[in-house]
């Protein structure tokens, strides 16, 4: 299958003329046709007649002049996209068609990246599993009984089934990371602020971040090095400037140091998985990186500081769901959103406000210390995505507790702002996949990605795709 | 007013800053101009899915300069809050405001209140976006409600005063001056009528002792809804005197939002302490928060024009002037720079120039300062007319009118008087006083 290739791969064979753009993108619509019935990974697919005459458009010009112009890609369902239905799974906005782009898919759309479709997820990203949708769960392509994560599962089930060659996420909370991980892709959670969260329809705005997800670590270098930067748009994008990630790919891992918090590694994680991290680590001693044990106790808090400030954030940002201006009231909101308005609503009110938003912004403050202490002697820190496979639909959803708790090693990121590569690093005996996650220092993306890169360059697990998808 | 009774009076004060665009977006900040409702809108100030702020810079500014010009103290760290609550004309379900750390804090204005010279303190400026506007109306037999957000997301600044004026024509003095310093600072309109500077006094009424030991009441009226200085003037003596009647029963009054019904001169309770809302404030995550240098801070205070009080000072002792003259020219900055204008080429004295700008009532709108200079010179020109022209006249005024000739020359200075009015009133006031007075004296010899 073309899809199988990298991004790298495809152009060369556009440009060698091995296979044209409509090629390409017929074969995402049969993947799609073929396989989501069954997954379930888009809300809605693009009208193929004219997604194949923009595809028409660029193999007459053949210009592919850019290594994305021609990629098909799909776009989580949070960002807005003119002219095309935008739900964020939500049937509050069942029926919305917005009236401007995000600026991530201008930036794409401008580069001749042709939108295939609007992807599943848990609505308002409220969830880790793609079950908290109102537009039915998405299916992991690994095993169909169980979800593909969340709250970016239906672009990451969507790479795994062969129906797009790359996508955009957005994280909150591991919402790139944890279906990346389940759905044996390479996701990218960014520094806050490297990339423009104009159009990004908002849950909890000091977390939210808008990545790349693809095949391979490099995949995700060349999507990133085309979509950060100042927005004028966004106030909080970051001046900094944008690396050519692609460049720094080949660099030797020798000389770098990779911590591994081994206190993270015990109580509640899959052996599986603690086995898979491990042998990643040697791995990366094998090439030529130093591991050293360090510990996280702070680490305990981080799913009450998360659960604190994103649902006082999102009580805030979906007020304007008012049930005037986009047709369906408050009532159509889930459990869980209902849950998470409340829960934030409760925690800013007077009397109330003390205790749980200011105190959880100050143990917000202790962890970008607790991640500076190490992120200041290492180039990443090396831990598990996830501390279970992907679970069985209906599990996680009907346990709100352990829903948050399956969040455990991605909701600490977020509130520090620090970048978090994810990437494949084994199966399990019953071939579900397991993923690891690097975390650097902040506006380091460019060390994750040569680290994940010269990693995939001697492991092939993120080559493997699900036996469905043939 | 019951001598045993202080009013307290604190005030809050909403202006619409008349920056070309909108607080946290690029489109035009123009309610007032805009020919039709929802022209200048875009995502962010509609509150869509997905739309982020970015603060106007030049609103920020001027924000801080009208902070420095009431001698506050600018704060290096400040930040925008989320005031949370629902109205249909918030499109975000959320205001953008600043709630603990506002741009500046801890200022004053100095007033004259009669003789007595008062210091009222200014709590705080801070800066946020104003609402759409909501109208009631009928359309097609049908009571509907509709939503203009041609104003939502104009850059609104809040003043917050100490409870420190006294009475309702303190309170008048205050807005009076402080309207006057935001029109020189040419940061708004403050044209109350159009609703670009709004007024909410907050009232309570204390016992004398209580109030001379420092002592603020435990309560407090707020009133909304008020569009004039005099209005504002009003609405106080009538929350005073009905405070008063209540403290007289012993009770006290309820701490409630009244509003303002001009026609009836009345204000009415729109909702009472349990009805407050809990705004819920926290840091708005979507705007970084603002950190200034002191050089900054020093810039922004150099870009503070000349204000009123010492202009006023100036003008005194510049132009020689009186202090009634010289308030009046000052009152507006368009007016007192016209002055100046005018007075600088020296030609005419500044007293002459006051005299036509204030007592004429000049039309400064369509003459520019130098016309009205060479205007005033040719009105004063000594003996404009040629002196045959004024002798025939002087010689036609004494043959018709005989009684007062002879009443002159029987001595009495009046008929000179009057033999001069006709004169002046013949020539149309061309003739020179003095002149006229001469050739009359020497025909009637």
């Amino acid at each position: 299958m073309i899809t199988d290739k990298t991004i790298k791969e495809i152009h060369s064979g556009l440009k060698r003329r091995d296979y044209s753009c409509v090629e390409i993108i017929e074969e995402t619509y049969k993947n799609i046709e073929k396989y989501d019935s069954e997954i379930n990974s888009a809300i809605t697919v693009l009208d193929k007649k004219s997604v194949l005459k923009k595809a028409k458009a660029i193999d007459a010009e053949h210009k592919v002049s850019d290594l994305l112009c021609g990629i098909p890609f799909v776009l989580k369902d949070a960002y807005v996209t003119r002219g095309i239905r935008t739900t964020c799974a939500s049937n509050v906005l069942a029926d919305y068609i917005p009236q401007y782009n995000a600026t991530v898919y201008k930036k794409l759309n401008d580069l001749g990246a042709v939108l295939i479709g609007k992807m599943n997820q848990d609505a308002w990203g409220h969830g880790g599993s793609t079950e908290n949708t109102d537009f039915a769960p998405t299916h992991n392509p690994w095993d169909l009984t169980r979800v593909a994560g969340g709250s970016s599962g239906g672009p990451a089930a969507a790479l795994a089934g062969r129906m797009s060659v790359f996508a955009i996420g957005e994280d909150t909370g591991g919402s790139i990371r944890n279906p990346a991980a389940w759905c044996n892709i390479t996701g990218l959670k960014v520094s806050y602020g490297r990339v423009s969260r104009y159009g990004s329809i908002a849950y909890a705005s000091s977390f939210d971040t808008v990545g790349p997800m693809g095949k391979t670590a490099e995949d995700c270098a060349i999507i990133l090095e085309r979509i950060a930067g100042k927005d004028p748009y966004d106030a909080t994008s970051s001046l900094n400037p944008v690396p050519t990630y692609t460049a720094s790919l080949d660099k030797t891992l020798k000389g770098k140091k990779i911590a591994l918090p081994k206190d993270l590694l015990g109580k509640g994680l899959d052996p599986e998985i603690k086995n898979a991290i491990l042998e990643a680590a040697e791995k990366f001693n094998f090439l030529g990186v130093a591991v050293e044990e360090v510990s996280m106790p702070i680490f305990d808090y981080g799913l009450a500081v998360y659960y604190v400030i994103a649902p006082c954030e999102t009580s805030s940002n979906l007020a304007r769901y008012d049930g005037i201006r986009y047709g369906n009231d408050r009532s159509n909101f889930t459990e869980e959103t209902m849950r998470r308005i409340m829960i934030g609503t409760y925690a800013l009110s007077a009397g109330y406000y003390d205790a749980f938003y200011r105190k959880a912004q100050k143990a917000r403050t202790l962890f970008i210390k607790a991640y500076q202490d190490i992120l200041s002697k290492f180039d990443a820190i090396l831990m598990p995505v996830n501390p279970t496979p992907p679970t069985v639909i209906g599990e996680l959803i009907g346990d709100p507790l352990q829903n948050l708790l399956a969040d455990f090693y991605t909701v600490t990121q977020n509130p520090v702002g620090v970048p978090s590569l994810a990437v494949p690093c084994g199966f399990t005996k019953n071939k579900l996949p397991i993923g690891m996650q690097l975390i650097g220092k902040m506006f380091t993306e460019e060390i994750l990605l040569n680290i994940g890169h010269q990693y995939q360059l001697v492991t092939d697990w993120h080559k493997k795709k699900p036996e469905m998808i043939s | 007013m019951n001598k045993n009774y202080h009013p307290i009076i604190g005030m809050e004060i909403h202006v619409e800053l008349k920056t070309a665009s909108k607080m946290f977006c690029g489109c035009k900040n123009d309610p007032f101009g805009a020919p039709k409702p929802n022209i200048y809108t875009c995502p962010v100030c509609l509150g869509l899915p997905g739309a982020l702020p970015v603060p106007n810079r030049k609103a920020v500014e001027w924000c801080i300069i009208l902070g420095l010009a009431l001698n506050c103290d600018i704060p290096l760290f400040s930040k925008f809050d989320r005031k949370n609550y629902f109205y249909p004309d918030l499109p975000k379900g959320y205001q953008i405001s600043q709630y603990d750390q506002p741009f500046a804090v801890g200022g004053y204005l100095n007033i004259t209140s009669g003789k007595e010279k008062k210091r009222i303190g200014i709590t705080r400026v801070h800066l946020e976006e104003d609402t759409g506007k909501l109208m009631h109306a009928t359309v097609d037999g049908k009571k509907v409600s509709l939503i203009d957000f041609n104003r939502s997301g104009v850059p609104l600044v809040e003043i917050v005063t100490e409870p420190d004026l006294r009475s309702s024509e303190e309170a008048r003095i205050f807005l009076k001056k402080l309207h006057q310093i935001i029109r020189y600072l040419e940061i708004s309109d403050a044209d109350m009528e159009k609703g670009t500077m709004r007024l909410e006094p907050n009232i309570s009424v204390s016992e004398v002792s209580k109030s001379r030991a420092g002592e603020l009441p435990p309560y407090k009226v707020e009133v909304k809804n008020i569009n004039s200085f005099s209005f504002a003037k009003k609405a106080i003596d009538y929350e005073v005197n009905r405070h008063i009647a209540i403290l007289e029963t012993g009770s006290l009054p309820e701490q409630e939002t009244r509003g303002w019904d001009e026609k009836k001169g009345i204000t009415f309770s729109q909702r009472s302490k349990e009805e407050a809302q809990d705004y819920r404030y926290f840091p708005e995550p979507d705007i970084p928060p603002i950190r200034w240098q002191k050089s900054q801070i020093n810039s922004f205070k150099s870009q503070i024009p000349e204000l009123p009080d010492r202009k006023l000072t100036r003008f005194i002792k510049e132009y020689v002037l009186s202090e009634y003259d010289a308030v009046i020219l000052t009152d507006e900055k368009a007016v007192a720079a016209y002055f100046e204008k005018a007075a600088i080429s020296k030609t005419v004295p500044a007293k002459t120039i006051t005299n036509w700008i204030i007592n004429k009532k000049a039309d400064i709108k369509k003459l520019s300062p130098e016309e009205l200079v060479k205007l005033i010179q040719s009105k004063s020109q000594v003996s404009s007319m040629p002196d045959k022209e004024l002798e025939e006249i002087i010689s036609k005024i004494i043959s018709s009118n005989p009684k007062a000739v002879a009443d002159y020359r029987a001595g009495k200075e009046t008929a000179m008087m009057f033999l001069l009015g006709q004169v002046m009133r013949e020539t149309r006031g061309r003739a020179d006083a003095n002149t006229t007075r001469k050739i009359l004296e020497t025909k009637l010899k």
